[in-house]
C-alpha cells in the first residue's frame, strides 16, 4: 500500500491550458512530479514560465485541465490546506527587513500554529532542524536587512523546509548569484530532495547547471511546454531551437550552450 | 523572551508612575496623600479637591492612555498593512476623514440645519461620523494602494485626501456661523480633558472593540511582514484581513479623533520607537509594547501641556507635534532607513 502512494505523484497536471482570459500562453500540457525529484523549469524571458508555476501553485486559474496535488484537484483545496502542500521563495524583496533570520523562518510554521501564532516546542524543533540543514544556526538572531543575497536565499529557503510541505516551488532562486553560489544553491536543492524526499520544482536561466543537476527538466519554449530527463532532452532537438541561432547553439557533446 | 517580558513590566510600572504622575499635575497643586485618599474615598483636606480628582483628573489621564494606545496600535496596524514605515493614522489622511465627519456634523448642522442640528448635540453621533469619515479615507486610500505599489505615491495619495478633506471643511466654515466655527476650531487643537466619565466609557467601548478585533489579525499581520503573496502561501485570508484590520483601524482613529480631536504623530512615531527597544517582529510582542509606549508618550505629552505650574493648558495636538516631527527626523537621520 505504502509503495503503490509513493510511485504516484505528488504533482500531476493533464490537458492543461495555461495563460489569461484575453492570451493562451501555453496548451496541451502534461506535467508529473514524483517525491524526491528536482525539477527545471526553464524556457527564454516571457515564454510562459511564471505562468506555468502560477497555474501549478494555485494562484491562478487554468484555462481548462486540470491540476492535482496527491491526487485531489487543486480548485478544491482551501488556501489553508494548500499551505500545508507548497511552500514558495521569491523574488520578492519587499519583506520586513527587521525580522531575525529565526523569526523569519518560524513564519513557515504558521499553517500548524493556533489563532495567536504562538510556536509550540514540536514547532520549535521545526525551525531548529531547518536552521540546521542550511547550516544557518550561528544566524539566527541575525536581522535579515544585514545578510547578503545568498545568505537571505537560504534563509528563504529554511523558512519553506519548516513549513514541511511535500513540494517547494522556488522562482528564480539563483538571481543575483555569483556562479559559486549559484552552484552552491542548486547543489543544495538536490542534496535537499535526496534527503527530505520533497519533490522542488524552480525555474531558472541557469540552463547548463540544471542539465546537470536535475531530475526532470521542463521546458517552456513557443507555447510548448514539455517535460523530460536531461538525457532525453539533450538527444532531442529541442534545446538547439530555444534561441534565435546568430548568437549562441546548444552542443550536445558537451551538454552546455555556447557562444558562436 | 525573558527580556521582553522584563522591558514590558517596567513599561507597564512606568505608565503607572506617569499616571499619578499627570494626575498630581494641574493648575491646583494637590498634595499625593490626598490623591490617594480620593481615591480610596478615605478623607481628603478639601472637598474640591476629590472632585478636580476624581471627575476631572482622572478621566482625563484615563483618555490619555485610551487615545495613545489606540493610536499607536492603529499606526502599527497601517504600518504592516500598507507595509510602508511611514503609513500611520495621520498622514494616511485619515485624521483628515474623521475631521471631515466632525465638520460635517458640526459646522454642517448649522448649515443645513434640520435633522443636522438635532444629531450635532450627541456625543455619539460625532463618534459614528469620525468613524464613517476615516473608514472612507482608509477604504479610498487602500483601493489606490493597489494600483500604485509605490511608498512616495501612496504617502501623497493621503496627503491628498487630507488637503481635498480640508477644502470641504473650508466650504462648510465659510457658510457657518461664528459659534459652531469656533466649537470645531477647538475641536481641532485637540483636547483630552472636558469628557465625563460618561464619554469616556463610550471611548473605551470602542477602543475595547477595535483592540480585540486587531487581536485576531495578529497572527495575519505576521504572515504580512513577508508580503501578501507569501502570507497567502502560509494559509492567510487576504481580503478578510484586509477589512477587519481596517474596521479596527477606523474604529480606534475614528473615535479617538472624534473624542480629543485630531492628534498627528502618536501613529507613526511610537511603533518606531518601540523598535528601538524591541528587537521582536512578532506582534504578538509589538501589540503590548507599542499600546503601553502610546499610552506613555501620550501622558507625557498631556504634562507638558498643562504647563506645570501654571493656568494655561496648551493643545495638545501642537505638543504631540512638536515631540513627534523631532523624533521622526532623529530616527531616519540616526538610522538612514525606517523598517516596518
Amino acid at each position: 500500500m505504502i509503495k503503490e502512494t509513493e510511485i504516484k505523484p505528488i504533482l500531476q497536471a493533464q490537458e492543461l491550458a495555461i495563460g489569461y482570459a484575453d492570451k493562451i500562453v501555453a496548451e496541451e500540457i502534461s506535467v508529473e512530479i514524483n517525491a524526491a525529484e528536482l525539477v527545471a523549469v526553464i524556457g527564454i524571458n516571457g515564454s510562459g514560465k511564471s505562468t506555468l508555476l502560477k497555474t501549478l501553485t494555485g494562484n491562478l486559474d487554468p484555462l481548462s485541465g486540470k491540476v492535482s496535488i496527491q491526487q485531489k484537484s487543486l480548485k478544491d483545496i482551501a488556501v489553508q490546506e494548500l499551505s500545508e502542500l507548497i511552500s514558495i521563495v521569491l523574488t520578492e524583496t519587499h519583506f520586513s527587513q527587521n525580522l531575525s533570520v529565526e523569526e523569519l523562518v518560524a513564519l513557515g510554521r504558521q499553517p500548524y500554529t493556533n489563532w495567536l501564532g504562538q510556536l509550540s516546542s514540536e514547532d520549535k524543533k521545526a525551525v531548529q532542524k531547518a536552521l540546521e540543514l542550511l547550516e544557518i544556526t550561528d544566524k539566527s538572531q541575525r536581522k535579515c536587512g544585514s545578510l547578503s543575497d545568498g545568505q537571505l536565499q537560504k534563509v528563504f529557503l529554511a523558512r519553506a523546509i519548516a513549513q514541511e510541505t511535500p513540494l517547494i516551488f522556488l522562482d528564480e532562486p539563483t538571481t543575483h548569484l555569483d556562479l559559486y553560489h549559484k552552484i552552491f544553491v542548486l547543489q543544495l536543492l538536490k542534496k535537499l530532495t535526496r534527503k527530505t524526499k520533497k519533490a522542488i520544482v524552480f525555474a531558472t536561466h541557469e540552463i547548463n547547471l540544471a542539465l546537470q543537476l536535475c531530475d526532470q527538466i521542463i521546458l517552456v519554449n513557443q507555447g510548448k511546454i514539455i517535460q523530460k530527463t536531461p538525457e532525453e532532452l539533450i538527444k532531442s532537438n529541442l534545446l538547439q531551437e530555444l534561441f534565435p541561432k546568430d548568437l549562441v547553439e546548444f552542443d550536445a557533446a558537451s551538454k552546455s550552450f555556447r557562444v558562436l | 523572551m525573558q527580556k521582553t517580558s522584563l522591558y514590558l513590566l517596567s513599561g507597564l510600572l512606568l505608565l503607572l508612575v506617569l499616571l499619578m504622575l499627570n494626575i498630581s499635575l494641574g493648575s491646583v497643586t494637590i498634595p499625593l496623600k490626598d490623591i490617594l485618599a480620593s481615591f480610596f474615598n478615605a478623607e481628603v483636606e478639601k472637598g474640591t479637591w476629590r472632585y478636580i480628582i476624581l471627575d476631572y483628573r482622572l478621566p482625563k489621564a484615563i483618555t490619555a492612555v485610551l487615545v495613545g494606545s489606540g493610536l499607536a496600535l492603529s499606526g502599527l496596524l497601517m504600518q504592516t498593512l500598507f507595509r510602508n514605515p511611514l503609513a500611520g493614522p495621520y498622514v494616511l489622511g485619515l485624521s483628515s476623514g474623521a475631521s471631515l465627519g466632525v465638520a460635517i456634523v458640526i459646522l454642517g448642522g448649522a448649515v443645513f440645519g434640520g435633522v443636522f442640528s438635532t444629531l450635532f448635540l450627541s456625543k455619539f453621533t460625532l463618534v459614528i461620523a469620525a468613524s464613517l469619515g476615516s473608514i472612507l479615507v482608509l477604504l479610498a486610500v487602500l483601493a489606490t494602494s493597489f494600483r500604485v505599489k509605490d511608498t512616495m505615491a501612496l504617502l501623497i495619495i493621503g496627503l491628498m485626501f487630507a488637503s481635498l478633506t480640508s477644502a470641504v471643511v473650508s466650504v462648510l466654515s465659510y457658510f457657518s456661523p461664528s459659534e459652531s466655527l469656533q466649537k470645531y476650531i477647538f475641536w481641532s487643537f485637540g483636547s483630552l480633558g472636558n469628557l465625563a466619565w460618561q464619554e469616556v466609557f463610550i471611548l473605551a467601548i470602542f477602543w475595547l472593540t477595535g483592540v480585540i478585533i486587531s487581536i485576531f489579525c495578529i497572527k495575519n499581520l505576521n504572515a504580512l511582514l513577508l508580503g501578501e503573496k507569501y502570507a497567502k502561501s502560509l494559509g492567510t485570508n487576504l481580503k478578510q484581513n484586509r477589512i477587519l484590520v481596517i474596521l479596527a483601524t477606523g474604529l480606534l482613529a475614528g473615535s479617538i479623533t472624534a473624542f480629543a480631536g485630531p492628534i498627528a504623530f502618536i501613529g507613526l512615531a511610537v511603533p518606531h520607537l518601540v523598535r528601538q527597544v524591541i528587537t521582536k517582529s512578532n506582534h504578538l510582542v509589538l501589540f503590548p509594547a507599542v499600546a503601553l509606549g502610546g499610552a506613555i508618550l501620550m501622558l507625557i505629552c498631556d504634562s507638558i501641556a498643562q504647563l506645570p505650574g501654571s493656568n494655561l493648558t496648551l493643545p495638545i495636538n501642537a505638543i504631540t507635534s512638536l515631540i513627534g516631527a523631532p523624533v521622526v527626523i532623529w530616527l531616519l537621520v540616526r538610522k538612514k532607513k525606517l523598517y516596518f
